[in-house]
């Protein structure tokens, strides 16, 4: 949010320069005003989880959200990262981390292999029903994992993958919204790199790894982004097929957290719970800013 | 290096429009062939199904001693030039000409020689690590020229490989794709919808009208001999000008205002006819000369001048040289009796 934030105020000093003199810089300030209110709005919350998770829990608890640092900082990141937790005692916060990582990561590479393969097929091959097929495929936008999760559950519990990565991140994958970018974006290559790719000998298997897949290299990068933040914060689904604390993933392990000590009768865990809220937030945070910059790449190297 | 021969191939779309009526016709080993024909005559078409690209609805096509109509592109070995290039944006040059090698399982050697003898050809060897997007038009097209020659195809296609090129670029470009042609001897067959690439470039130009073949012939057959009015105004510009008249048998045609032209060679055919000059085969000569010419606009390239007017009343148009003192008003015109052409005034094919 903040990155995306100075580049619009970026741009909006560059353009307006010497257009009127004086009312433009009225108008500067209020853009900036704006703007920074914005920045503000989106980044206070997150100072105050981290001054908050400076304290000890006895005082958060006694004075709420804190705007000043306290002396408890490491301390309770420490305990977030590495204290075991919940009922058995079996989980640390990294475990959740890894298992955030496992669900992010294997929720949106799943997504792009699935939904490009079926964009190859419905663009490239003449099959019968391919834009019947292409629209089955694109309403299942208006059927999200929250209408369908009673069955969805019945039949992952039914085969036996509750409290496994697979069913953690199977269920998900199939996505309209993908095949709906991979779609647009084939129909642009132009037909004569297929046709070029059928003369120089490539078959439609080498056709996708050698050509169609490093063209998409920037599409892929977009679309990883937003499914692995997807991803990353999927909440429901988790909670419904892990039990095994071993499987936690870090978004609903906060929640767990609280009201693991709040049902144990003690003072929850609040600077513990902010710390692990922090680091949560930064993985996609991290992913968002390493592929934005190459996102620029593929869009200054003019390609086509 | 092969011979061409396509016997009854036609193709018809599956709304039942026929994009290419069957057509037969030989290629030499080693010839350049241009089709040529406004957008829409079928000439694309005809390319991609020999090239494999397009499925054959009718008729045989050989390349070679091989009857190659149910081959894949791969198979046929042949190569072909895009018009706009499409050159894989995210590989080098030198993996761009490299591809379709490394796809039959050259061993790498092979390939690394092969590629520096193209580009060495091509005059690519500096620019064989960069990308296409780095490149200008012509350097793009040169690589494209470069995948083709690698692999030493029995054919070359080319499919209007030039016209996203500038003007100045285009004229360079076709001297070096037909001095290539020339050096490698491979056949060739070339698309275009530019009458002069068509001229310039071929040894034999098929001219194509409405998914037909209208006229086979070298270059100077086409343009002094054309077999129907299509190709009269297709080929040479400005275009032959074309004039309704009447023809009765004893060596003269008349015009609309009863003008007798001689023409050189009698025809076999009475009554109404189209008479075809070309505006290089006239002379200006003073109105009491000739046949009253009335000049509107006079136009100047340099070279030569181009006089647009009304000859009996049609449109007429005139070229002639720059040393010629033309002025819009009244002027004569006088006729080579031997470059009259007539055609049939209804079906427009060559009397």
């Amino acid at each position: 949010m903040a990155v995306a934030d100075s580049i619009i105020s970026v741009s909006q000093t560059h353009e307006p320069a010497r257009a009127k003199r004086r009312g433009v810089k009225l108008s500067t300030i209020a853009d900036h005003a704006i703007l920074i209110a914005g920045a503000l709005f989106m980044l206070v919350p997150v100072y105050l989880a981290l001054t908050t998770a400076s304290h000890d829990a006895v005082h958060i608890q006694r004075e709420g959200l804190s705007f000043g640092f306290s002396d408890d900082l490491v301390k309770n990141f420490d305990a977030a990262l590495f204290a075991k937790g919940g009922f058995t005692g079996a989980i640390t916060g990294t475990t959740m981390l890894l298992n955030s990582f496992i669900l992010g990561v294997g929720f949106a590479v799943g997504k792009i292999v699935l939904s490009m393969i079926a964009a190859y097929a419905i663009v490239y091959f003449r099959l019968r029903f391919a834009t019947f097929a292409f629209w089955a495929i694109f309403t299942t936008i208006l059927l999200p994992l929250e209408v369908r999760i009673v069955p969805s559950y019945e039949v992952i519990q039914g085969i036996g993958l509750t409290n496994t990565y697979t069913g953690l991140i199977v269920p998900l994958l199939a996505s309209a919204t993908g095949t709906f970018f991979f779609r647009q974006f084939f129909l642009s290559v132009p037909d004569e790199l297929v046709e070029a790719a059928r003369i120089d000998g490539a078959g439609p298997v080498k056709f996708f790894i050698d050509i169609l897949v490093p063209l998409s290299r920037t599409m892929i990068a977009a679309i990883f982004i937003i499914m692995f933040v997807y991803g990353w914060n999927q909440y429901l689904w988790p909670t419904l097929i892990t039990t095994e604390e071993g499987l936690f993933t870090l978004v609903r392990g906060i929640r767990q957290i609280i009201q693991a000590m709040a049902e144990g009768s003690q003072i929850p865990e609040y600077g513990r719970m902010m710390a692990l809220a922090i680091i949560a937030m930064l993985p996609p945070v991290a992913i968002v800013i390493l592929f934005q910059s190459w996102f620029v790449k593929g869009l200054v190297e003019s390609e086509k | 290096m092969a011979k061409v021969s396509v016997s009854n191939l036609s193709k018809t779309y599956g709304k039942g429009t026929q994009a290419v009526k069957p057509c037969s016709f030989h290629i030499a080993d080693g010839e350049f062939v241009v089709l040529v024909g406004p957008s829409g005559c079928g000439k694309s078409t005809l390319l991609r199904m020999i090239a494999g690209l397009e499925d054959i609805t009718s008729g045989e096509l050989r390349i070679g001693d091989r009857v190659v109509n149910d081959l894949d592109p791969a198979e046929r070995d042949i190569a072909m030039v895009f018009q706009n290039y499409a050159l894989y944006p995210h590989m080098t040059v030198a993996k761009n000409i490299a591809y379709g090698l490394k796809n039959r399982g050259t061993p790498a050697p092979v390939i690394e020689q092969k590629v520096r003898e193209a580009a060495d050809i091509l005059n690519l060897t500096e620019y064989l690590d960069r990308k296409p997007g780095q490149l200008s038009g012509g350097q793009r097209q040169r690589v494209a020229m470069g995948r083709a020659i690698v692999r030493d195809p029995a054919l070359f296609l080319f499919d209007e490989p030039l016209s996203n090129l500038d003007a100045k670029l285009r004229n360079q470009m076709r001297i070096e794709i037909r001095k290539l042609q020339r050096r490698l001897g491979v056949t060739s067959i070339y698309v275009t919808h530019d009458q002069v690439e068509a001229m310039t470039m071929a040894d034999r130009i098929f001219v194509l009208n409405d998914g037909r073949i209208e006229q086979v012939g070298t270059p100077a057959e086409i343009y002094h001999k054309p077999a129907s009015t299509f190709v009269a105004s297709f080929m040479g510009a400005p275009p032959m000008n074309l004039l309704p008249g009447n023809y009765n048998g004893n060596g003269s045609v008349l015009l609309d205002d009863q003008t007798a032209i001689k023409i050189g060679q009698a025809a076999n055919h009475k009554g109404a006819v189209q008479v075809g000059v070309r505006p290089e085969d006239v002379v200006l000569a003073s109105p009491r000369d000739g046949v009253p010419f009335q000049i509107d606009v006079v136009e100047e390239l340099g070279a030569n001048r181009l006089l647009h007017g009304n000859l009996a009343g049609h449109p007429f148009t005139v070229s002639v040289g720059k040393e010629a003192d033309a002025a819009p008003g009244i002027s004569g015109l006088r006729f080579d009796p031997c470059a009259i052409h007539l055609f049939h005034p209804e079906e427009g094919h060559r009397l």
